[in-house]
C-alpha cells in the first residue's frame, strides 16, 4: 500500500472510513470537488442539503442524537460562510463537529481569488480550534486530530481547511499517529481531595440541589446521577440543554429552571443552601441576574471546562473533570451516608402542587401549544426525539413534553438559532432511520430553513415536523407586549402565507393541517402512520399566547411572573 | 491593581498569535503589554503578556483552551526580571547636541546614529527607565518612537 500514491482528495475520503465515518453532509462546489470525487465511490453516505447552513445543522443533529461526532463538507468562500451559523452553534452547545471546507489554490490564497474567504480567521471565533493544510500528506493525522478535539474534553467544533492543490496532490497515504498535542490533555479524573470537600458539604446540606445540564448528556453520565440523586435523595433541576440527563416524572426531578422554567425549578435554587452543579455553565437564562442567583446556597461546579468555573460564581468547591467520574467520586465517598432531605422534599413538592404549569385549551378556541404537545407526547414513541426551534413553542416543548432519556432533545440553547429543527431532525433521523424523529418547530423558524425539506424527501428521510403556526415572531411579539407597549414591529409573519400544506406537498413530502381541538387527535395519528417519506403538519394556534412563568432579563429570579397579572409586579 | 505577568508557552504554528490576540478580544480582557518570540526549545515561542486584570483567572483560564497554548505561568514580580528595548529618534541642532546625548546616555541610552538635525538612541531595560528617557527627550521633540514590549523571565525555579 505504501507504493501506492493518492490524492489529497482520496485521503480526505480514505481518512473518514478511517475514522468508521458512515454519514457525511454537505454541498458542492468548485474548491472541494477533488473530494467529492473518490466520495461517490465511497460507502460513506452523503446527504445533500439544499444549504450550506442546513448541512450543519445536519451533522448537529446527528451528534447530538448518537452523541458521536458530525460530519459536515463544504467548499470555498461563500460555502464555508454558510457554515459560520452551525458551527458557532455548535461550539455554544459543546457539539462534536468536524468542517472539512475546500480552498482556493495555495498559491491564490489572499490574492481575493474567486470564491476565496479567509476561512480560518472568519471560524477561529467559531471553533474549538481550526486548522489550514498545507501538505496533503498531513491530511490523514490532521483529520484524526480534529477529531480528537472535537470529541473529548468538552466537545466542540473543529474546522479543517484545504486548498484545492492540496486535494489533488498525489501523496502517499501514512497511517495517523496516536494524537499527542502538548497543549491539550483534558482533565477527565477529579482532584480526589476536591471530591472529599464537595461530599463534606453534601452530607451537611438540608437543601441541596443537583443543578445539572448539557454535561451529563456529553458524558453520558445519566446513570450515574439517577443513582446519586436517588441513593441520597437530593432533588434535581435540568437546564435546557440537560433535558432528559434525569427523567421527568421521577419525584426528585423538578425539571427546568431559569427565564422560562417552572416556578418550583427556579425557587428551588434560590431556597436551596447548597448548589451542586454539574455540567453547567450558571447561563444567564439560568440565573437571571447572578447577584441574586443562589444567594443562600453555597456552589459545588464541577465541569470538564476549567474556564466555565468561577466564571460567573465563584464556587466552595470548584472541581474540574469529568461528569461521569465526579458523580461516581461522588457516590463513593456518600455511601452509607444518609441526607436529611425529606422535608425539602415535600416543601417543594408542595410547592409543585401549588404552582404547577397550566394552561387553558378551551373546546371551540384555537389551540394552544402545550395542549398539542401532551397529545402529540401521548401518542409517540418513548424513545422518539423531538428537535425544537427557537422561541415561544421550544420553551414551551421544554417545560411540557416528558423527557425520560438523554440525546431525545435536541434545540439550540446557547445561540438560540432560528432554522435549526428541520436540518437537525434531518440528521437525527439519517443517524437513527427507524425512530421517530419529531421536528417542532415555528413558523418563523421554519421559514428560515424549509427548503431542506426537499433534502428529507429526496433522501427518504421520513422526519415528522408540526409547524406551530400563530402568524408571528411569536416569543418577539411576547416581548413587544410585555416591554414595548403593543407596538409590533416587525413581529408579524400572516397566517396564511405560506400554504404550508401546499409547500410540503410541492416538496415531495406530505402535508396535513390542524385547526380545532377535535382535529389534534386524528391528525397526529395520520402523521404517526407515514414512515416512508416525511410528513408535516401545520398546526395553526393561537397568536396571543405568552409563555409563562417568565423572569425578564437581568431581574431576580426571586420574582418570577407567573401569568398576564402578574405582569403588574414589573 | 497592580500589573500581573503572564508567560505564556505556545507552540509555533502559523495563527498562535492570531489566536491568542483573539481570545483577548473577544473577551474583552485589557493588556499593556504583549511581546512574542522564539525560545530555546526548538518549535515554542514564548508570549509575554502584561495586564491589570483582576479577571486574570479568566484570562489564564481562556487561554489554556486554545490547543496551541501550552502552558501558561504567572510570575511573581518579586521574583521577576523584566526587560524591554526602545528605539527612539529624537531632533537636535547645534545648540541641543551635547546636552541630549549626555542626557540620553545618563539614562542607560546607547546612541547608535547621529545625524546633523536628528540622533536615534537605543536602550534596553525596566519599562519604568524607558518611560523616564521618553520624558526626558520629550521637550527637545521625538520624531518617532517605537518599544518592543516587555518580556519577563522568573529569577528563581
Ligand atoms: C437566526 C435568528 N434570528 C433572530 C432571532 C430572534 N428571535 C428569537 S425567537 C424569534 C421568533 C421565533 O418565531 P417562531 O419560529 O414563529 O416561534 P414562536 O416564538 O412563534 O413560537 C426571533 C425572531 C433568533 N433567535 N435567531
Ligand atoms: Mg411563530
Amino acid at each position: 500500500m505504501s507504493e501506492e500514491k493518492l490524492s489529497g482528495a482520496e485521503l480526505v475520503v480514505r481518512s473518514l472510513e478511517y475514522m468508521n465515518i458512515s454519514t457525511i453532509f454537505g454541498l458542492p462546489g468548485g474548491a472541494i470537488l477533488p473530494a467529492y470525487d473518490p466520495l461517490y465511490d465511497s460507502p460513506i453516505r452523503h446527504i445533500l442539503a439544499r444549504h450550506e447552513q442546513g448541512s450543519g445543522h445536519m451533522a448537529e443533529g446527528y451528534a447530538q442524537a448518537t452523541g458521536e461526532l458530525g460530519v459536515v463538507i463544504a467548499t470555498s468562500g461563500p460555502g464555508a460562510t454558510n457554515l459560520i451559523t452551525p458551527l458557532t452553534n455548535a461550539l455554544m452547545d459543546s457539539t462534536p463537529l468536524l468542517a472539512i471546507t475546500g480552498q482556493v489554490a495555495s498559491e491564490a490564497i489572499g490574492n481575493d481569488a474567486f470564491q476565496e474567504a479567509y476561512t480560518v480567521g472568519l471560524t477561529m471565533a467559531a471553533t474549538k480550534h481550526n486548522y489550514l493544510i498545507t501538505n496533503a500528506e498531513e491530511i490523514p493525522q490532521i483529520l484524526l486530530e480534529a477529531r480528537h478535539i472535537a470529541t473529548t474534553g468538552r466537545p466542540g467544533p473543529v474546522l479543517v481547511d484545504i486548498p484545492k492543490d492540496i486535494l489533488n496532490q498525489k501523496v502517499e497515504w501514512i497511517e495517523p499517529k496516536l494524537v499527542d498535542l502538548p497543549g491539550y490533555k483534558p482533565t477527565l479524573e477529579p482532584n480526589p481531595k476536591m471530591i472529599n470537600q464537595a461530599a463534606d458539604l453534601i452530607k451537611k446540606a438540608e437543601k441541596p440541589i443537583l443543578y445539572v445540564g448539557g454535561g451529563i448528556i456529553h458524558s453520558k453520565a445519566n446513570e450515574e446521577l439517577f443513582e446519586l440523586a436517588t441513593k441520597f435523595q437530593i432533588p434535581v433541576v435540568t437546564t435546557l440543554m440537560g433535558r432528559g440527563a434525569f427523567p421527568d416524572g421521577n419525584e426528585l426531578c423538578f425539571e427546568m429552571p431559569g427565564m422560562h422554567g417552572n416556578y418550583t425549578a427556579t425557587t428551588s435554587i434560590q431556597k436551596s443552601d447548597l448548589l451542586i452543579a454539574i455540567g453547567v455553565r450558571f447561563d444567564d437564562r439560568v440565573t437571571a441576574n447572578p447577584k441574586f442567583f443562589a444567594q443562600n446556597a453555597k456552589v459545588i461546579h464541577a465541569d470538564i471546562d476549567p474556564a466555565e468555573i468561577g466564571k460567573i460564581r465563584e464556587p466552595e468547591v470548584p472541581i474540574v473533570g469529568d461528569a461521569k467520574s465526579v458523580i461516581t467520586g461522588l457516590i463513593e465517598r456518600l455511601e452509607g451516608s444518609d441526607l436529611k432531605t425529606t422535608d425539602w422534599i415535600n416543601e417543594l413538592n408542595q410547592m409543585k402542587k401549588d404552582y404547577p404549569l397550566s394552561y387553558i385549551q378551551e373546546e371551540k378556541g384555537p389551540l394552544k401549544v402545550p395542549f398539542v404537545l401532551e397529545e402529540l407526547q401521548k401518542l409517540s414513541d418513548e424513545d422518539a426525539i423531538v428537535v425544537s426551534g427557537v422561541g415561544q413553542h421550544q420553551m414551551w416543548i421544554s417545560q411540557h413534553w416528558n423527557f425520560t432519556q438523554p440525546n431525545t432533545w435536541l434545540n439550540s440553547g446557547g445561540l438560540g438559532t432560528m432554522g435549526y429543527s428541520l436540518p437537525a431532525a434531518i440528521g437525527a433521523q439519517a443517524a437513527y432511520p427507524d425512530r421517530q424523529i419529531l421536528a417542532l418547530d415555528g413558523d418563523g423558524c421554519f421559514q428560515m430553513t424549509c427548503q431542506e425539506l426537499i433534502t428529507a424527501s429526496t433522501e427518504n428521510i421520513p422526519i415528522k415536523i408540526v409547524v406551530f403556526n400563530n402568524g408571528n415572531h411569536g416569543m418577539v411579539r411576547q416581548w413587544q407586549k410585555i416591554f414595548y407597549k403593543n407596538r409590533f414591529s416587525a413581529s408579524e409573519l400572516t397566517h396564511h402565507t405560506p400554504d404550508y400544506v401546499a409547500l410540503a406537498e410541492s416538496m415531495g413530502a406530505t402535508g396535513l393541517r390542524m385547526i380545532e381541538k377535535s382535529d389534534v387527535k386524528k391528525v397526529f395519528e395520520k402523521m404517526l402512520e407515514i414512515n416512508d417519506k416525511p410528513v408535516l403538519v401545520e398546526c395553526i394556534v393561537d397568536p396571543e399566547d405568552m409563555v409563562f412563568p417568565m423572569v425578564p432579563a437581568g431581574g431576580s429570579n426571586d420574582v418570577v411572573i407567573l401569568n398576564e397579572d402578574d405582569l403588574k409586579k414589573l | 491593581m497592580s500589573e500581573r505577568i503572564l508567560s505564556v508557552l505556545v507552540e509555533d504554528k502559523p495563527g498562535v498569535l492570531a489566536r491568542v490576540a483573539s481570545t483577548i478580544s473577544r473577551r474583552g480582557f485589557n493588556i499593556n503589554s504583549l511581546a512574542v518570540g522564539p525560545t530555546n526549545i526548538q518549535g515554542r515561542s514564548k508570549m509575554t503578556i502584561v495586564t491589570e486584570l483582576e479577571s486574570v483567572e479568566q484570562v489564564k483560564k481562556q487561554l489554556n483552551k486554545l490547543i496551541n497554548v501550552i502552558k501558561i505561568v504567572e510570575l511573581d514580580p518579586e521574583n521577576t526580571i523584566e526587560s524591554e528595548v526602545l528605539l527612539l529618534k529624537v531632533s537636535i541642532n547645534k545648540d541641543t547636541q551635547t546636552s541630549v546625548i549626555e542626557k540620553a546616555s545618563l539614562s542607560g541610552a546607547k546612541s547608535v546614529d547621529v545625524g546633523s538635525d536628528y540622533a536615534v538612541f537605543e536602550m534596553t531595560g525596566a519599562s519604568k527607565d524607558l518611560d523616564k528617557l521618553e520624558n526626558l527627550l520629550k521637550p527637545f521633540g521625538i520624531i518617532e518612537m517605537i518599544r518592543g514590549g516587555r518580556i519577563a523571565i522568573q529569577t528563581k525555579l
